[in-house]
Parts: structure tokens; sequence; C-alpha cells
């Protein structure tokens, strides 16, 4: 079994990896992270360079974790965490959640909601 | 001077200020953007001709084109994407400044140099302008038709990296303006009575810029996004600006007249200046790793050739680059002929907008100095939203131009035009220029074959256009031969090659 993080460089991502790691510690199993981004802007921040991602591997080998990146470009990031939970067979999806305000809320889509919605197993929304 | 004082005036009137305020900030963020550039903004402003004085409006779209100089450097530093052409140069030791941790200098060269050339160029402008515009008076019917055929031909072989290519472009611009039945009989109106009066030039302009580049952008609208190098306060030391102040004088006395000239543009002149400040530098050695002096240098060039441009646009009438063409179709909306009579027939118009164009260049610098880190953050925006709300004020202005639906059929066969041609590489400036000069070109050619009671001889009767011929002889020539020279040459100036972005 797996533990899907979706990781973004920012203090949500890096609390969701936090979490997952403790709960892969725990549990004894592989971690995915996914750092995915729609493409569609000429910069998106909360896509890490790859610099980055070699990072954050070489943190998770040193604590011991086994760890697989996917650093993509989709067109939905829900749909593919969603897929890639079901791919590897997850036994939880991590997600980092932020505040929304309430107009935020009406406007905005939520790729945390939309998870915990479709996700096949158990989902762990964490606040930074 | 009086003149110019008059012109503050008119500048600094609330409603004036607000409109240079409104167009450096909307100029800044487009130049930012790529793909998104001053021409395509100020094509799809069009509309508020109907609403707004002339003054305010073309005080509106001069700070479009002076912010859009500005804000291009932004996005060549810190992304490696120049935001438009002439910021291309820029971003060769711009980018590499930038990650040598020297973004914030890179930046502050870049629009102090921008600003001081803007305003020499400026001044230069108010001062040349009058008196070109008392020779060019002078300049009869055969005269004039040669200015055209030079700006024509110069900005179709000279600019670009394929002739053949440019040539597809220009006649297909001429193509178009041939549309009509203003020579009595109708020519490509194929039975249609919705073009007998032509196809209106906003129409073509806005498919062109805004809907082809839409429809290019949604086709490629995925793309891994780009690294940003975050930077904060743009600032100089004392050892950066000894070594700025000198390319950003060299840069201005390059930028200017290659902008005033028929085939200037701001392409050039940039890519000259990097090549001089390179062979001046003590430092020859840094460039390639981020040298101040090629940052300072074709920003200080690109700006002086932005009030070049405007020379040539207000007293001689000829637009060189594409944001100029799409003014001067601003200032033929409200009737207003540009060219030499301009100075007599409209002075508070043109003294009010070369006033402005001090206070834009102003703002420019206050705006963009302290808000660099800002306006880079715009380039976070998705595409397709930025990209709807294109689309929608493309068809507004299409669709108020007559009031018909079938100029938004017409905007998207235009637009399916300009994705094509972006698609194979045609450079779009030959087309517009040849809409928009195509018509003028035939009614001084008919002006002055009339003068002339038919006799061809006149078109070479007069010294000017005599000359000018000959300036046109000397270009193709060149352009054939030049290639081939470089061709044998060294290649040590591979960065020239780059320089062709579509």
């Amino acid at each position: 079994m797996t533990i899907v993080v979706a990781y973004s460089p920012d203090e949500y991502g890096r609390a969701a990896l936090r979490a997952g790691a403790d709960e892969a510690r725990v549990r004894d199993e592989d971690l995915v992270l996914l750092n995915a981004t729609r493409g569609d802007a000429l910069v998106d921040p909360r896509f890490a360079s790859d610099e980055h991602i070699v990072e954050v591997q070489d943190a998770l080998q040193e604590q011991g974790l086994t760890a697989h990146v996917r650093h993509e470009v989709v067109p939905d990031i829900a749909a593919a965490l969603v897929d890639v939970a079901r791919e590897v067979g997850a036994s939880r999806v991590v997600v980092g959640v932020r505040h929304r305000s309430p107009v935020g809320k009406a406007l905005l889509g939520s790729v945390a909601q939309r998870v915990i919605l479709d996700a096949p197993c158990a989902v762990l929304a964490v606040k930074p | 001077m009086e003149m110019l004082l008059e012109g503050f005036g008119t500048a600094l009137t609330p409603t004036n200020l607000l409109y240079a305020v409104l167009g450096v900030l909307l100029g800044t963020a487009v130049g930012v953007l790529p793909g998104i550039g001053p021409a395509m903004t100020v094509a799809l402003l069009l509309p508020v001709t109907y609403n707004v004085s002339p003054s305010s409006a073309l005080i509106l779209f001069a700070g479009i084109y002076y912010g859009g100089m500005y804000g291009g450097s932004t996005t060549s530093i810190l992304l490696n994407t120049p935001g438009e052409s002439s910021s291309v140069i820029t971003a060769l030791e711009g980018n590499k400044m930038a990650k040598a941790g020297r973004a914030a200098q890179a930046l502050a060269t870049a629009a102090i140099g921008s600003f001081v050339a803007g305003t020499i160029g400026t001044v230069l402008l108010v001062v040349l302008a009058p008196r070109v515009a008392d020779v060019v008076v002078t300049l009869g019917a055969p005269s004039y038709f040669a200015l055209m055929a030079l700006a024509l031909f110069a900005v179709t072989a000279v600019l670009g990296a394929s002739k053949l290519r440019g040539f597809i472009s220009l006649f297909l611009g001429l193509a178009i303006a041939l549309v009509g039945t203003t020579t009595g009989q109708p020519r490509l109106t194929f039975g249609r009575p919705e073009l007998a009066d032509g196809i209106d030039v906003v129409v073509v302009a806005v498919a062109i810029f805004a809907i082809g580049e839409a429809l290019w952008v949604a086709a490629h609208l995925r793309r891994r996004p780009l690294e940003v190098i975050p930077v904060g306060q743009p600032w100089m030391n004392r050892e950066d600006w000894s070594r700025s102040w000198k390319p950003w004088l060299r840069g201005t006395a390059y930028g200017f007249p290659f902008g005033a000239l028929p085939a200037g543009g701001a392409e050039t002149p940039t890519l000259l200046s990097y090549i001089t400040e390179k062979k001046l530098s003590k430092r020859p050695e840094e460039f390639g790793k981020g040298a101040i002096e090629g940052v300072a240098g074709p920003e200080a060039a690109n700006n002086a050739s932005a009030a070049g441009t405007l020379m040539s646009l207000l007293a001689i009438g000829l637009p060189t680059t594409a944001t100029a063409t799409i003014i001067l179709l601003a200032m033929q909306s409200y009737g207003i002929q540009p060219g030499p009579q301009l100075f007599d027939a409209e002075p508070e118009l043109v003294w009010g907008l070369l006033a402005s164009l001090f206070v834009a260049n102003t703002l420019l610098l206050v705006v963009n100095l302290p808000l660099a880190p800002v306006w880079a953050r715009l380039l976070q925006i998705p595409r397709p939203y930025l990209y709807a709300g294109i689309l929608f004020f493309a068809s507004l202005g299409a669709y108020s131009v007559n009031f018909d639906a079938f100029d938004l059929g017409l905007l998207l066969v235009f637009g399916l035009l300009g994705l094509t041609m972006r698609r194979f590489g045609l450079p779009v400036l030959p087309l517009i220029i040849g809409v928009i000069l195509g018509p003028r070109l035939e009614t001084t050619l008919a002006e002055a074959l009339a003068i002339s009671q038919g006799d061809l001889s006149t078109l070479v009767g007069e010294p000017v256009a005599v000359v000018v011929y000959i300036v046109m002889a000397l270009l193709l020539v060149g352009s054939i031969v030049g290639p081939r020279l470089r061709r044998t040459a060294p290649a040590h100036e591979d960065e020239e090659e780059k320089v062709d972005v579509r």
C-alpha cells in the first residue's frame, strides 16, 4: 500500500508532506508525491522547480522513507490526484487545506474538497 | 516652447492625467505579459475613440505604447521570455544578471535607462518633429508615394528573418486593402453588399492581433511553467551607475533615428546597441554572463525608438511599428489625418500629446521602479481568464464598428488567418501596415497621375522621390548581399540569429 501526498512548495504542501511522512512511518508504507500544475499560466509558484524536488526527495530518503515524485502538467489537479491514488492503490491521500473566505468559497473551486469527495480511499486533510 | 507649455496645460488636466495613468498601467501590464503587446491592447481599445475626446484617447494610447516598452524588460530579465520583441536583446544579459542574483540592478538600469532615453527621445521629438513637418509639407504626391512605398518595402524586407514571408504578409494586407468600391467598380467584394465599403481596418487589426493570438495560445495552452527569479526592490550602486550612463546615451542615439526611419522599429537599434556595448566594454568577458551594459544600452534604445516612431507618425504620417499603425488608425477614426499638416491643423492635440509623453515617462519610472515585483506577479494569471477577456473585447470592438454581425464573421475569418500566419511564421506587421497604407498609396498615386495627366515619369519627377527610390534599391541590394557576407564572416555573433522570434 502507498500514501499519496499532494505536494506544493508552500506551507500547505509542506504540512501535507509532514503528515504524509508521519503516516508512512507509522504504517510502514511508501510515499508518492504529486506536484502538478495546469500549465495554463506562465508562472505557477505552486509548481516546484526540479532542484526543489530533488531536495525534497533527498530529505525523505534521509528519514528512511521511499518516495516517488510525480511532477506533471495535467488538465485537472484534483482528477490527477484521484487517478494517481487509484493507480497505486493508495491507502491514504494527504492534502493541505487552506482557509477560504465565504466569497472565495463561492467563486473558487477547491482541489481538496474534490479529492475528499472523489478519492477511492481515506483522505487526510491537514492544516499548516 | 510656448506651444509645449500649452501642451502641458492640456496634458495635466485631471481627465487627461487620469488617462495617462491608466495608459502607463495598462501598457506596463501588457508589456509584462508575453504575447499580449501594446499593439493588441490599443487595437482592443479602439472603440473608446467613440466616446473619448481625441487628445485623451491619444494620451491613453501613447501611455500604453511607452508602458509596453518598460514592461517587456521585466519579463525578459526575470523569466528569460521577452514580453515584447523590443526586449529580446535585454533577455541576453538581463536574465544572466538575474540568475547571478543581480535582478534588482538589471531592473533598475532598465527602468532608469528607459526613463532617460524616453525623456531625451521626447525632447528630440518635440524639437525635430515640427521642423520635419515643415519639410515634408513641401513634398508633392510623387515624393509622398515614394516614401510610403519605402515604408512598406523596408518593413517587409529589412525586418524579420524571411523576405518571402514578409512579402506574402504584405501582399495579403494590400489585397485586404483592395476590397471595396472606392474606384467605382467593385473589387474583391464577392457580390456582398457588406463588403462594398471595404473591410474596416479595425476588424482586421483586432482579428490579427487579438483573435489570432488567442487561438494560438489556445492551441498551445498547457506548458510547463517557467521559473521566475524572485526579486526585491530594484536599486543600483555607484559602480552600476557609472557603468550604465554611457550605454543609456549611446542606446538613445541608436534608438531615436532608427525609430524615426520608415524601416525603424526597436529590434534593429537594440541589437546594434548590444553589439556596440559589447565592443566598447572594458569588461567584454562579462558579456554572456550578465553585463549591466548589455541591459542598459538596449533598454534605452527601445524607448528612444518609441519616441522616434512617434516622430515619423506625427510629422510624416507614416507608421513604422504595429502600435504606431494602430494609433494612426485611431487618429483616422477621429477624422484627423496625421502628417505634416497636423501641427498646424491640430496644435492643441499634438502638443498635448507631446507633453503627455513627458508625463507618461515620469509616471512609468514611478510605477516601475518600486513595483517591479508586483508586475511580475501578473505572470501567474491563468491564460484562459486572460484570453477570455481579450476575446470578449475583440468581439465587442469588431461589432461596434458598424453594429453588424457580418463583421463578427470577418473577425473570425481574419482571426483564423492570424493563427495561420503565426503557425507558418509570417510576420503580422507588414500585413497591418499594408492594410493601412494600401488605400493611401493608391490615392496618392491617383493624385500624382491626375496632376501629370497620366504621365508615369512624374513619379521620378521630384528629387526626394528619386533619393527614396535609390535608398530602396540600396536596401534591396543590401538585404540580398548582407546575409551572404555575414555567412562568410566567422560565426561569432550567434546571438544575431536568435533575435528573430517568430
